[in-house]
């Protein structure tokens, strides 16, 4: 085969699938703008005019959506920044310091990495439960600060760019170990703190399984949860301009991030060790 | 201080929240299997302690097996297109002599539906293939078809919604991990090969597959995990229902019905045997990373 067309060929199929990736969510936001007896009619691929007319009654339906949105953005962002924070730490001590037990807590969670949560939710909830926590954001943000996969990626980043030799000059100079952390490791780590916040705080915006046995209380819901109303609340059935809303709404700080950050987000994939 | 004493104090949060949050919970559920405790009506039974009753109860009952089936179909129907695709387009974008351009906007594009919320992508496909929703009329206007399609009470149909999403929001990070595995081999191997005279073809499947292999596994297994864990997608797409007639009911969101039923006990006893499974398909993760540690 010619090199002229299989690079046909593969143009072709990049350009349809990245179509088949985008369309939807291109689609979407049409629709948010366009009103009940519109989107009936079909798709369409011009905005239409109703986009004030379904922030309106989004916002005066029966759905705690400005409550989630609120309550969402505020575990996301603490539980993200906790769980880069405390992983940065966690394999820092690993990484500089010397004692026992230091291969056996490596081992052990590299091994437990890939073990979600949601396979042990049973005794999770009813820890929640006898903590009397339910109904608090406290067992959606805590438990982040314990993240394998992060802990993993961030010794794998320390290996690579954080030299020993820095961490002992500042201690011949009197530095002590937490002036040597917060000031000197702290800001060497800021790429990958970065790309870490951004990958959990996405996972901790998408989060619904858990969550929803946690957050009963409307004004406690997040997003997703939000969502999944959407589809038993009978009184949205006859308006789909106000059901695109807030789908949209909800995906808009998902896509914001993206539009700003996709760069960093893309290297982050695979630097440092590889990622799932 | 100490300066070990540092360490510990710096790895001090980690392994309480880690004991209080990760490995209390999976000793509560495995305690909780096995006793009695299960709600009928508005009365709880329980808790009466039975051994492995719950297990047995649980695995001679034929409904964890379809639903087992039906999560394992939705995730081959998901995962077969995702490997095939993530594996062209990395040999395409690591192929320096076919020199395509706009690589970094094709990886971009592909990567951003993993970003979107699981529960949010289903809802806009629940609204997008409803029986008056606007693929139905796109289709009508088309005269493909001429009453809507029911997407929504057909088995297949179903399931292969359910895959195309998750295949869709995947498929484009599993393309960078690829990516970064076949960016890895040198270049010396394929050329020596082509001088040899193999053509692309045998390049692919001679030199870039076998290197490759540890990380295809990895995606493998990482994929079969998120594929045991899938519920977000069938749940809002059916209400929770698995229907048309439980066709794509998944094992997590039956363990979610007995939860929210209050069948404690039955629910421990399928949170333990999940924990099992992906703690034996994590120790194969844990034994490719520690491989390419060896050989860093």
């Amino acid at each position: 085969m010619s090199k002229a067309l299989r690079k046909i060929i593969a143009y072709s199929v990049l350009i349809i699938v990245s179509f088949l990736c985008l369309f939807w969510f291109y689609a979407l936001f049409i629709n948010a703008t366009r009103t009940n007896g519109e989107l009936t009619r079909g798709f369409s691929l011009i905005p239409g005019r109703a986009l004030i007319k379904n922030w309106n009654s989004m916002l005066h339906c029966a759905l705690p959506v400005m409550s989630s949105m609120k309550n969402s953005l505020f575990i996301s962002v603490t539980a993200s920044f906790l769980c880069s924070y405390f992983s940065i730490m966690t394999a820092y001590g690993i990484h500089a310091y010397c004692f026992k037990g230091r291969k056996l807590f490596y081992t052990l969670m590299i091994g437990f990495m890939m073990i979600p949560r949601q396979v042990t939710v049973l005794g999770f909830v009813s820890l929640v439960d006898k903590m009397k926590l339910m109904d608090s954001f406290i067992p959606l943000i805590i438990p982040e600060i314990a993240s394998p996969i992060v802990f993993y990626y961030m010794i794998k980043y320390m290996e690579s760019t954080l030299p020993m030799s820095l961490v002992e000059a500042a201690r011949i100079d009197g530095a002590s170990e937490l002036f040597i952390f917060n000031r000197i490791v702290l800001p060497l780590m800021r790429p990958a703190f970065a790309v870490q916040m951004i990958f959990k705080f996405v996972e901790s915006w998408n989060n619904y399984f858990i969550p929803a046995m946690i957050l009963h209380d409307d004004r406690k819901k997040t997003m997703p949860i939000v969502i999944s109303l959407l589809r038993s609340a009978n009184f949205a059935d006859f308006d789909n301009g106000l059901i695109y809303m807030v789908i949209a709404f909800s995906i808009l700080p998902s896509v914001i991030i993206y539009l700003f950050l996709s760069r960093l987000i893309i290297s982050g994939i695979t630097s440092g060790g590889i990622k799932g | 201080m100490k300066r070990s004493k540092w360490g510990f104090f710096f790895i001090a949060p980690y392994i309480i929240v880690y004991i209080i949050f990760t490995a209390l919970p999976i000793v509560i559920s495995l305690y909780r299997s096995l006793f009695v405790n299960y709600r009928i009506g508005l009365e709880q039974v329980g808790p009466f302690f039975c051994g492995l009753e719950n297990y047995a109860a649980l695995l001679s009952d034929k409904n964890i097996y379809i639903y087992l089936k039906n999560t394992g179909i939705m995730w081959i129907l998901g995962f077969v297109p995702q490997i095939i695709l993530s594996l062209v387009f990395a040999a395409w974008f690591s192929d320096h002599r076919l020199g395509l351009k706009g690589i970094r906007f094709f990886k971009t594009v592909i990567y951003f539906p993993n970003l979107i919320i699981a529960a949010s992508f289903a809802s806009l496909f629940f609204s997008f293939f409803a029986n008056s929703g606007p693929v139905n009329a796109l289709l009508m206007d088309m005269g493909i078809i001429d009453e809507p399609f029911m997407f929504f009470s057909n088995t297949w149909s179903t399931r292969f919604l359910v895959a195309f999403m998750n295949c869709t929001m995947w498929f484009g990070n599993t393309t960078l991990l690829l990516l970064a595995g076949m960016l890895g081999i040198e270049d010396s191997l394929r050329e020596a090969a082509e001088v040899d005279g193999a053509n692309s073809w045998q390049v692919f499947t001679r030199i870039t597959l076998p290197l490759i292999r540890p990380i295809l596994l990895y995606v493998m297994i990482t994929s079969l995990i998120g594929g045991i864990q899938m519920f977000d997608v069938p749940q809002i797409l059916t209400k929770g229902t698995g229907d048309p007639n439980r066709s794509t009911m998944t094992v997590l969101m039956y363990l979610n019905k007995h939860m929210f039923s209050k069948n404690y006990g039955i629910s421990g006893a399928l949170s333990c045997i999940l924990f099992l499974v992906t703690a034996m398909l994590s120790l194969v993760v844990y034994w490719f990373n520690f491989r390419t540690e060896d050989r860093r």
